[in-house]
């Protein structure tokens, strides 16, 4: 049967006699005897949120993609066609597009991940615990300061005259042209995201008993061999699970884009929020966004499969 | 484990249900809409400006009352600066909230979107006003109420562009044309044709506007330059005019710096150096003359395009008082040289050439404030384009293909 209510400091009544004049103690001790009463009562607001808001906007979000817009006024017109999904799939255009996304998605998850992964095993396994406090701060820091002050600044460091320019030139190598192409688009997405990468990879490891290493140790297995077969398989979950973070959002955003991108930086986001900011034509936006829909699905069927959510 | 694994499926299976009815619901009550309302005509659809006006009936003001201490409004950068915003909202105590939009697009959507209560008005142009009033989000305005309308060079009294069937939309503006931009440095000598936009010397350069109305600058010039396409208006291009002047900008593509969303994009292009030469409007011109920048701006052999801005009024304005009251103001001769001088375009009306001078020696010709018809004619402003062309036939692209274009064949 149930449990005692946590954090609660007083004992419950064990017995099932209502408080004098009804009201809390009576509720408590009603709520003490139905486990499935407290359950309903505690998740019912989440859960209402969620169908409600959440699940009912995908659904009028699925709706409207079979829809299309009056070309003139653009006004919205429910007729049922498939226009906006064969414009995606026949237009080389917006396959581009979308293959351009989930290959910046999966570069930015592949360095992530290559960057997060010697900082997080230096905080968890060799750092004292006053430089881990320190390195725990930093990374969390960057996520205390606004999203665009940090793109902005990127701005200002990778532009024709700007901070990696002067230095390079000071350093009497040429200048390099970063600022407007996907390459700057990338570096920024990598540093924004790899918070997200790091903190999961770092929980990852630490669960790792020393024992467990020793052990290899113990039975020949050098440092690269013990990374490879025991640290490895153990940190894949935090990995994955870091993955679903950088992955998914390099995936929606379209603010980096528009700010650092250049001439070939339309992303899925930017094309979402052209079409319903711009042109808008909300059925095609509806389209275009359930792809990313569509791959996240995929993905996070694929990360259950390797255990990530084991480690959240 | 078992149980609840199977308690979870089949709650898993009742939410699949309960989704499917919502589908199914959903989609019985609006197919019947459908049928009923406009979805079988999608050819008379796209025609638009054959349609009624949704808003033509709606009453207007007969006088204007005191202010409701508040005005919404969507603007073009440059718009609503303090130097005349300040001294009508201490006149009128109607403070003025504004949203900036970056096309003529965006201010389309903003007004569908918002046009439900937030804003009372939007400044914009030719190319965007018939959409809005067809759309049903603009309301007529009684013209009576805007003294100085009579002192309007005639063709900004009653266009076309934001006056159907005699019916006021809103008050005309100011106008003006999109320049060529150049850094003083770069180019010595100023140009004189748009070609130094598309000529690869000058490539990683440039920079234009991240706008498919862009595609008219383009048929402009193959106007001049490629005669055998027989271009005539801009605006009103048949399939093959359309394709080459689409092309140009496809191979303009590598060229380009960045296509720029925001005016404050170009500005800051110019002056981290990333771009030297491109398309813009006078109001970066000035920004970066105010910083001592060395920028030059041309109108080019070939002429421009150009934009007529109208001060809209939208259908559910929440604030009618303050919005009349602010046609009033912005339409006098002082102002309308203020918002000259301070943006470089042309006021509509035609008082306001000596109080330019006064603000700035000089500035009523160099923004052409008392200029002939010739000038006007130069400018080719900015319009919504449709099927039908101005001689009735029935075969000029459609502005929805214009946006689509410039999405997947130009900026990609």
């Amino acid at each position: 049967m149930g449990r005692p209510r946590p954090g609660g400091g007083r004992p419950e009544p064990p017995a099932a006699a209502p408080g004098p004049g009804g009201g809390w103690p009576g509720l408590s001790a009603a709520l003490w005897r139905r486990p499935w009463a407290r359950a309903t009562l505690l998740l019912t607001p989440a859960l209402a949120w969620f169908v409600l808001i959440y699940l009912a906007a995908l659904v009028v979000l699925l709706i409207t993609a079979f829809w299309r817009i009056n070309a003139f006024t653009t006004n919205i017109e429910r007729v049922w066609n498939l226009g906006n999904f064969t414009l995606i799939f026949e237009n080389p255009a917006y396959r581009d597009i979308v293959l351009r996304t989930v290959g910046m998605a999966a570069a930015v998850t592949v360095a992530d991940a290559i960057i997060a992964f010697p900082f997080a095993y230096y905080m968890a396994r060799l750092a004292s615990h006053r430089t881990r406090t320190v390195l725990y701060v930093a990374i969390l820091l960057p996520l205390w300061a606004s999203y665009l002050a940090k793109v902005y600044a990127w701005l200002l460091i990778f532009t024709h005259d700007g901070l990696l320019n002067w230095s390079l030139g000071k350093a009497g190598v040429g200048p390099v042209n970063l600022i407007y192409t996907n390459w700057a688009v990338f570096i920024v997405f990598c540093y924004i995201w790899l918070p997200f990468m790091i903190i999961p990879v770092y929980a990852a490891l630490e669960r790792i008993p020393s024992s467990q290493i020793e052990a290899s140790q113990d039975l020949g297995a050098r440092t690269w061999r013990t990374l490879r077969l025991v640290i490895l398989p153990l940190v894949l979950p935090g990995l994955v699970a870091g993955s679903i973070f950088t992955f998914s959002l390099t995936l929606g955003d379209f603010i980096t884009p528009i700010l650092i991108g250049g001439t070939g930086s339309n992303f899925m986001g930017n094309v979402i929020e052209q079409s319903v900011g711009i042109a808008n034509n909300v059925p095609f936006a509806a389209a275009m966004a359930l792809i990313p829909v569509a791959i996240m699905a995929v993905y996070l069927l694929g990360a259950r499969a390797l255990g990530a959510f084991r480690a959240l | 484990m078992m149980a609840g694994k199977r308690n979870a499926s089949r709650a898993a299976r009742s939410a699949l249900i309960l989704v499917a009815a919502g589908l199914l619901a959903a989609g019985c009550g609006s197919s019947s809409g459908g049928t009923g309302g406009s979805g079988g005509s999608p050819g008379a659809a796209a025609t638009g400006a054959a349609g009624k006006v949704p808003t033509a009936n709606l009453p207007t003001l007969k006088t204007v009352g005191k202010g409701e201490g508040t005005l919404n409004l969507i603007a073009w950068e440059g718009y609503l600066q303090p130097q005349w915003v300040k001294p009508f909202e201490n006149q009128t105590g109607c403070q003025v909230h504004a949203t900036y939009a970056g096309t003529s697009d965006q201010m389309v959507t903003l007004m569908k979107n918002g046009g439900g209560g937030q804003y009372d008005m939007v400044s914009s142009s030719g190319d965007a006003d018939l959409r809005i009033i067809y759309a049903g989000d603009a309301r007529p305005v009684n013209i009576s109420l805007i003294p100085a309308w009579k002192d309007f060079f005639p063709a900004f009294k009653s266009p076309a562009f934001n006056t159907v069937n005699g019916v006021h939309y809103g008050v005309s503006l100011q106008w003006g044309p999109n320049v060529l931009m150049y850094n003083k440095k770069s180019f010595p000598v100023a140009p004189t044709s748009w070609n130094v936009i598309y000529s690869p010397k000058y490539k990683g350069q440039v920079t234009v506007p991240d706008n498919p109305i862009q595609i008219a600058d383009a048929a402009l010039y193959l106007k001049a330059h490629n005669p055998a396409l027989k271009i005539t208006d801009p605006y009103e291009l048949t399939q093959p005019q359309f394709q080459a002047s689409v092309k140009l900008l496809a191979g303009q593509r590598p060229l380009i710096k960045k296509y720029w969303g925001l005016a404050s994009q170009e500005i800051s292009e110019f002056k981290n150096g990333d771009a030297t030469v491109g398309a813009g409007w006078p109001y970066q011109v000035s920004a970066l003359k105010g910083t001592n920048f060395p920028i030059g701006a041309v109108i080019p052999k070939e002429g421009a395009t150009g934009w007529a801005d109208t001060w809209m009024l939208a259908a559910r304005a929440p604030h009618p008082n303050c919005a009349y009251l602010w046609m009033r103001y912005i339409s006098t001769p002082k102002v309308q040289a203020e918002q000259a001088v301070s943006y470089g375009e042309t006021p509509d009306n035609k008082l306001a050439c000596p109080l330019m001078n006064k603000l700035q020696k000089g500035s009523c010709d160099l923004y052409h404030a008392n200029a002939p018809q010739s000038y006007f004619n130069s400018i080719s402003l900015w319009k919504t384009p449709v099927v039908t062309c101005d001689n009735g036939q029935q075969d000029c692209v459609p502005y929805s293909q214009w946006q689509q274009a410039w999405t997947t064949q130009v900026t990609q």
